[in-house]
This record gives C-alpha cells, sequence and structure tokens, in this order.
C-alpha cells in the first residue's frame, strides 16, 4: 500500500531524510517513532504530497508521488496535531466544505456517520472555537476519514490532549482502524503506540534504524527496544 | 459508505469562496479591519490636505487608489493566515482537486472584499471631499486594477503566509510587483474624472488588461510550486 525507496529529502543545505526505506502493506498499523528532529513529520508531509521528495521513489495506494499527487490525495486521509478546520464554521460546516472538496455526492449521510463515529453528533452546529482540543482533535479525524480513505497518517495525534481526551482518542483511533485501512502514525508516545500498532519502525537521523512486529518486540516490549535502538 | 466523485475545478472553487464567505461573514474580523482602516486613511487625507475644489479633483484619483492599496494588503494577509493558523492551508492542499482551484477561490473571496470596501469608500470619499466618483469608466478602472491587484496579492500572500515576518513581507512584496496596476489604474482613473480624451486613457487601461491576463496565466502555472514544500 505504501511503498518508499531511498527517500531523500533536502531543505537547502540540511538533508533530513537520507535515502529512506519504507514499505506498508495493506490493513497494516505502523507506529513511526524516533526523537524529535528525526524526520518524521517531514516524512509523513512527503507521503502526503504536502512536500516534494528531493531523491527517491514514493508510492502510495499504487500511484507515484509527486506525479500523481490527486489520485493519492483522493485515497488518503491526514491528521496532524492542527485540526486543519476552520474557527468560524460549525462541525457541520467544515465537514461540508471538505465533502465538497472532495467530491462527496451523498455527503448529508456521511457527515451524521462521521459525526457519530467521533461521538460529536450532538455538537454539529457548534462552531470549532467553542470546541476543546481533544473535542476539535476528534473531529479532525472525522475529516480525515469523512471521503473513506484507503491510508490514514496520523502525525503526534496526542499533543496538547489531556488524559481523559487522549483516552477517548483512542477508542476513535481504534475503531478508525479495525475498519481495514493502511495506517501509520507518528508519535513520542510509547505507551499507545504499542497499544495500537502492529508494527514498530525507529526513524533515526534521516533513516529507518529499526523494525520490528508487535509479535517479535519480546517480554520487555516497545520502550527497551527503542532505547537499544537509539543508543546503538 | 460515501459516493464520490471527482471533484470539478469550478466546484471546488466556489467551495473555499463559500467557505470564506460564510466564515467572514460570520467572524467580520477581516472587513470590519479593512473598512475602519479605509475611512481612517480618508478621513486622514481630507483633513490632512486641506484642498480647494480643483485640488480635490486633481487628487481623487491617487487617494481612492492608495486606500484600496493599504486596505487590501491588510485583507491579503489576514486571508491567508487564517488558512495557516489552524493548518487548514493544509487542509486546502490535501484536497484532490486542481490547486489552482484553491488559488482562485481565495481570489475570488479577496476580490469580493475588495469590492465591498470599494463600495463602502466611494460614497464615503464623495460625500466628503464633494467629487462625484459614479462615472462607468471608473468603476470599470476599480474593477480591474482591483483584479490586478488581487491576483498578485493572493499568489504573494501565499507566499509569505509561510515566514514569521508575513505581516511585514507582504506589503514589501507586493508593492512593487503592484507598481505597473496601481500608476496604471491612477492614471486611467484621473482620465476618466477629468473627462479626458479616450486616446489617453487607453494606453492604461490596456496595461491593466494585459497586467491582469499575465498575471492570472503565471498565478495558474505557479501556485503548485509555490505552496508545496
Amino acid at each position: 500500500m505504501i511503498e518508499v525507496k531511498k527517500l531523500v529529502k533536502r531543505f537547502g543545505m540540511k538533508t533530513v531524510l537520507r535515502g529512506v526505506d519504507f514499505r506498508v502493506e495493506r490493513g497494516e498499523f505502523v507506529a513511526l517513532l524516533g526523537p524529535n528532529g528525526a524526520g518524521k513529520t517531514t516524512f509523513l508531509r512527503i507521503l502526503s504530497s504536502l512536500a516534494r521528495p528531493s531523491l527517491g521513489e514514493v508510492k502510495v495506494a499504487g500511484y507515484h508521488l509527486p506525479h500523481q499527487a490527486a489520485q493519492v490525495r483522493a485515497r488518503l486521509g491526514v491528521v496532524s496535531h492542527m485540526p486543519l478546520l476552520y474557527g468560524d464554521l460549525t462541525a457541520q460546516e467544515n465537514l461540508e466544505f471538505y465533502a465538497r472538496m472532495y467530491g462527496i455526492t451523498n455527503y448529508q449521510l456521511r457527515i451524521t456517520e462521521v459525526l457519530e463515529l467521533v461521538g460529536l453528533e450532538a455538537r454539529r452546529r457548534d462552531l470549532i472555537r467553542t470546541f476543546s482540543r481533544g473535542m476539535a482533535q476528534r473531529l479532525a479525524i472525522g475529516r480525515a476519514v469523512l471521503h473513506d480513505p484507503e491510508v490514514i497518517l496520523f502525525d503526534e495525534p496526542y499533543t496538547g490532549l489531556d488524559q481523559d481526551a487522549s483516552s477517548m482518542l483512542d477508542e476513535v483511533l481504534k475503531s478508525v482502524a479495525a475498519q481495514g485501512r493502511t495506517v501509520v502514525m507518528t508519535s513520542h508516545d510509547l505507551a499507545r503506540a504499542e497499544d495500537l500498532a502492529t508494527r514498530f519502525d525507529i526513524l533515526t537521523r534521516g533513516v529507518i534504524a529499526a523494525s520490528t512486529s508487535r509479535g517479535s518486540l519480546g517480554r520487555y516490549g516497545l520502550l527497551k527496544y527503542y532505547k537499544e535502538t537509539l543508543a546503538g | 459508505m460515501p459516493t464520490t466523485s471527482h471533484p470539478s475545478f469550478i466546484h471546488a472553487t466556489l467551495a473555499v469562496v463559500r467557505k470564506d464567505l460564510t466564515a467572514e461573514f460570520r467572524s467580520r474580523e477581516l472587513l470590519s479591519a479593512m473598512l475602519v482602516f479605509s475611512l481612517l486613511v480618508i478621513l486622514i487625507f481630507n483633513f490632512a490636505l486641506e484642498l480647494n475644489v480643483k485640488e480635490r479633483q486633481s487628487v481623487t484619483a491617487g487617494v481612492l487608489w492608495t486606500t484600496f492599496a493599504f486596505a487590501g494588503t491588510l485583507g491579503l494577509n489576514r486571508s491567508m493566515a487564517v488558512e495557516k493558523d489552524r493548518g487548514c492551508l493544509d487542509g486546502l492542499l490535501l484536497a484532490p482537486v486542481d490547486r489552482a482551484a484553491i488559488y482562485f477561490g481565495k481570489v475570488i473571496s479577496n476580490l469580493a472584499f475588495m469590492f465591498m470596501v470599494e463600495a463602502f469608500v466611494l460614497p464615503i470619499y464623495a460625500a466628503l471631499y464633494n467629487v462625484n466618483l459614479f462615472h462607468p469608466g471608473l468603476l470599470l478602472v476599480i474593477l480591474l486594477g482591483s483584479i490586478g491587484y488581487t491576483t498578485v496579492g493572493t499568489l504573494l500572500a501565499s507566499m509569505t503566509v509561510q515566514a514569521r515576518t508575513r505581516d511585514v513581507l507582504l506589503p514589501i512584496l507586493l508593492f512593487p510587483v503592484a507598481i505597473p496596476v496601481l500608476l496604471s489604474a491612477v492614471k486611467a482613473s484621473t482620465g476618466f474624472l477629468n473627462g479626458a480624451d479616450m486616446a489617453e486613457i487607453w494606453p492604461p487601461l490596456n496595461l491593466l488588461i494585459v497586467y491582469d491576463l499575465i498575471f492570472t496565466a503565471v498565478a495558474f502555472m505557479v501556485f503548485d510550486n509555490v505552496v508545496e514544500e
């Protein structure tokens, strides 16, 4: 579903990604971990066609980036730590706008489905600027799955959420992933990543330094694996 | 499950316009700033210049276009800042539409705000300076000048919005590029207001039309590269 070969990304003289190889099969939930500045966000921005690769090959859902970006975007949902929602529009209006931008024809029905999925049906007529951070983030997930994408990218979705909001987001994330979608999530929250993902890749110094599945983690879990990878 | 069809260029453009207008009519942040600012500019000119009737006629075009340009810059900055603040620009760019449709949507909404400011300024200016501004030729110049200014302004605003110093950067970049449109607009407006011969008005008017066409084409070609990292 996602295939990346020898990806390099440079910003002027600075090389952020130095030959990343990455592959995700359909239905996999991959947690992309790594320290700050490792290039996780840049990597997701390239996968989502918001940034161009300097070198290398990127294929998402069978389409090449950046040449077939529109086809990729139609099959992709993105949730970042920013909600990508307009504060002066209601939840309903925000979703209607994105539905039009994605060419969804039966959008009233779909918006109701999505609002029920993220538990915000009762707040559909409220302005986003009155939402808490957790509610806005749940609606951001609703926005990302509105067009029923095959692939979803989560970039630090838990940033700025309190414990209750994070737990609620866990449930929404699990239900989104349970629908057979391919998910890539970056996170600094190892416990949450371990709970949700089926595979763990560690990106450090611009390359994927290690990759393991949930079954191969061993009894010490993700934290030990992560520390050993970064130390080595 | 949703039924999707590829969104057309026009549908995507209209969706952006509708979204911008709905958000603005609700918050009135951008329009109120533009309107108050324009009112202050024409009042300051009115009291600072202390002109007689004949002199008023000769400075009208200059004062009007200075007001439109400054108020327009305020609006252009704010309209792109709204997209950047909650990461909404990324949301727009992630949609599977031709990115030029997003650009034209923003141009149309910015143009709508500029027209609203102009519709507000013209009668107030006419009353304060005792000048008749309701000349079809002048309205045509305002239309063409506003299109040119907004076309290039929206493109530059989408570049500067990425920068921390965007509020300062936009006028610094925009005014030099917009000099041809502002000078032609002032010249053509003065011509119509003074009842000059059409042979004198056609050159700046033609320059305005050519400027509008060139910058619309340039923006269509480069917008995708401007917004992508």
